[in-house]
Order: C-alpha cells, then structure tokens, then sequence
C-alpha cells in the first residue's frame, strides 16, 4: 500500500516536475528565508533541480519511506547542502525552509489530480508532508551537527593559542595569558608551563595575568595551584600584568597571595628575575650606541655579587 | 630487604630515589637517613627524585617529612627534579610540601645547599663567642 501510494506520488511528481520546480524556486525566491547575497539564484536553482530530481527517483523506487536505502543520495545531497549553508550563517529555519516550501507546489499538483477524491488526497497529503517533514528535519539535524563541530573546533584552536610559554632569556620563562582561565584551560597551562621548565631547565617563570578579564576565587586557586607545582619542581613563578581593578577584587575575595611574588607589570618582573639571576641590563655607552650591531647582543651581562 | 643507597660526599648526604617507592621502602629511608645525618654530622642532604613516576598522599607526605626531620638535624635539605606530573599530583592532592626547599636539577640544588652551607658559616664566623 504504500508502495502503491509511493507511486502516485512519484508520477504525479515525475509528470510535473518541471511545474512543481519552477514553482518550487518562485516560492523560495519570494520568502523571507532566501538570502541573495549568500547564495545566487543559478545555485539555487541549480540545488533544487538536483534535489527535486533525486527525490523523484526516490520516491518511484522506495516510496515515501524517507529512511531507505533509496534516500541514501537525497540525504547525501542535504547533508551537503546544510554543512554548506551552516558555514555560510544561514539559520536552521532557513535552511528547514529550502525542503519545506517544496510542500505547497506538489500539494497543488495533488488538489489537480484529486479534484474528486477528497479521501484520497488526503491521504496522499499526509504521505508527502510525512516524507518532507522528515527531510526538513534531517536538514536541521545536519546544520545543529555542523554547528556544534565548528564550535568544538574553535574551542581547540583558542586552547591552543592562547598558552604559547615564551622564553625571555636563558633561564627565563614567560607564559603570557589570555582570555578566561577554566580547568581544562588551567590544567593545559599548568602542563605546557611545567614541561617548559624541565626542558628548558629555566629556575624562573613570569605568568602574566594582563590578557585574564577577571580573577574570581576559582581563577586565583588556578593560578596558586600553577605556582605551587612549579615550586615543588623548584622553579620560582613571579605574577604580573596586575591591573588595578584586579587587585582590588583579590583583596576583596581574601584570596592568599603572599606567598607569591606579584608585580603590576611584565617589565618589573623581567627586572626582578633578571636581578635573581644576577644579570642587570645597562645603558650602552656612547661609543657603542654609534656601532650598534657589534654590542647589541650583550645587552644584559653578569654583574659581580 | 630492599633500601635505597645514601651516599656521602664531604658534608653533604646524596639520596637518589631509582625506584618506585613503596610504603615500607620510604619507612627504611627515613631510619636509615636520620641515622645518617647524625651518624656523619651532614650539614646538607640532597634529594633526587626524578625518577619518581608515581606518588600517593603517602609518598607525598614521607616527602615532607623526611625534608623536615633533617632540618630538625640541623641538615639543609633540598628536593630535586620533580617530574611535572608528580607535581601536579601533590598540589591536587592539597600537599603543596611549604616546608620543603626544592631545585629543578641535582646541579642547581648543589648550587643552593652551597649557597646555603656558605651563608651558615659566615653566620658562625660572626659569632664566634656562642
């Protein structure tokens, strides 16, 4: 029976198609949902052919079961098309409509071809909305996917650029953060930051805090953590890029970080681990500034205790 | 019964930790490194441990606790080469070890206990009526 309901859809849709496409493209050009400046009409056009095409060829072979192997290539072609529109900007709605406002051109075919037989096209009605409703669904379903995957990949890539550590000089490590500080993104940083240290064996590391909008308790117990282990590795963490709202929240939460050496700025703390270091940086002297290329890469040099 | 070797080098005491400690491995340590330290009037005692994969609360606290009781011994003590994962582990566990100096290698923990051993002498020196 719904083989045989399959058919007359199938041939009413095989004998029209020409007229259900054209009306097909007219009702999508016409609706808010098109988007000129994302997608030309000859696209347009030239999807729905394939679409209408493919659904017929479906629907004489499989019937109006939307989930058989008939409909392998249609939900392909949606597949597609969704992943394509969702990277675009379209939204769910527009891209559902594209299979939706299918609905009305072939519901006229129908109401032609059933002019005395109510019941029937009914019937016949229902069947077609059934398998439409189902595609339209699909559509969204792909675009929510599609979404979701580029929002995980985004994720990834912010994970990854926002802890470069940086070393300042030899034995001088800086990891400069930027953007809010979560677990996962503190457990990262902690790890990057601590390899860095046993590779590098660098006894002093500047976190740098100016990049982190807010530090609330979770925030500071991130950053206490990162600088207990590296102390227990033996390595010295200095924190700056303190800005003054920011100290003014620390000392109103009660967060504890006498512990630690902290500084207002990524300069003043390159100047105390140089200091520990027992490097001072010099002005250069007068000769040497007309010569620069031959001084300048001893810029900072030991100094006597 | 196994034990980890304490090695003396002048007024230093050298421990290196090879192998994954146990309970009862860090209980021998500690007996046999107090006794040690009296037993050879050391001044400094360093501690490798870079070759620890793995802690509990335990091991983390034996840590401690051994650093503490040669500080007790007028030793000073120095813990090097943490593994990063091993660090992370103590601090997770709510054991950041405040009491216990640490170095990122045996080189750089050297250079701090003789810093350290030399700052104590000039201190005896300036006091040599006590």
């Amino acid at each position: 029976m719904t083989t045989g309901a399959g058919n007359v859809l199938g041939e009413v849709l095989k004998a029209d198609q020409a007229v259900i496409l054209q009306q097909w493209i007219e009702a999508q050009t016409t609706t808010a949902s098109m988007r000129s400046e994302l997608l030309s009409r000859g696209e347009l056009h030239e999807q729905s052919r394939r679409f209408l095409t493919a659904l017929v060829a479906a629907v004489n072979e499989g019937g109006v079961d939307a989930s058989g192997p008939p409909y392998a290539a249609i939900r392909q072609q949606l597949e597609e098309m969704s992943f394509e529109r969702a990277r675009l900007g379209y939204t769910p709605v527009e891209t559902a409509m594209f299979v939706f406002s299918l609905k009305q051109p072939v519901f006229a075919r129908l109401r032609d071809r059933y002019l005395s037989d109510p019941a029937g096209l009914v019937d016949r009605t229902w069947e077609t909305t059934v398998l439409l409703d189902t595609l339209g669904l699909f559509t969204t379903d792909v675009f929510q996917r599609a979404r979701e995957k580029i929002i995980a990949r985004q994720q990834e890539e912010m994970l990854e650029l926002s802890t470069p550590v940086i070393a300042l000089w030899k034995g001088i490590l800086a990891l400069p953060l930027i953007g809010t500080l979560d677990s996962a993104r503190t457990q990262v940083v902690m790890e990057s930051l601590l390899q860095r240290i046993v590779d590098t064996g660098a006894p002093l590391a500047i976190i740098d805090i100016t990049g982190v909008p807010t530090v609330d308790t979770l925030t500071a117990q991130h950053l206490l953590k990162t600088v207990a282990a590296a102390r227990l590795m033996g390595a010295d963490c200095i924190i700056s890029g303190i800005r003054p709202q920011i100290a003014q929240t620390i000392v109103h939460l009660g967060v504890e970080l006498s512990d630690v050496v902290t500084k207002a700025s990524l300069a003043d703390a390159l100047a105390v681990a140089l200091k520990r270091s027992g490097l001072a940086v010099l002005p250069v002297r007068d000769g040497a500034r007309a010569n620069p290329s031959r001084h300048a890469p001893s810029a900072s040099q030991p100094v006597e205790d | 019964m196994e034990r980890i070797p304490i090695l003396k080098m002048g007024r230093y005491l050298l421990v290196t930790i090879q192998v994954d400690m146990h309970d009862r491995l860090a209980l021998a340590l500690q007996d046999d490194l107090t006794t040690r330290i009296v037993d050879a009037s050391a001044k400094a005692v360093l501690i490798d441990i870079s070759a620890l994969e793995i802690v509990d609360s335990f091991i983390g606290r034996m840590i401690a606790n051994i650093a503490a009781m040669s500080s007790v011994l007028d030793a000073e003590t120095v813990v090097v080469g943490m593994r990063p994962a091993v660090a992370i582990t103590l601090v997770e566990l709510g054991l950041p070890l405040k009491g216990v100096r640490t170095a990122l290698n045996v080189e750089h923990g050297m250079a701090l206990l003789k810093a350290r051993l030399l700052m104590h002498d000039e201190e005896d020196d300036d006091h040599p009526a006590r």
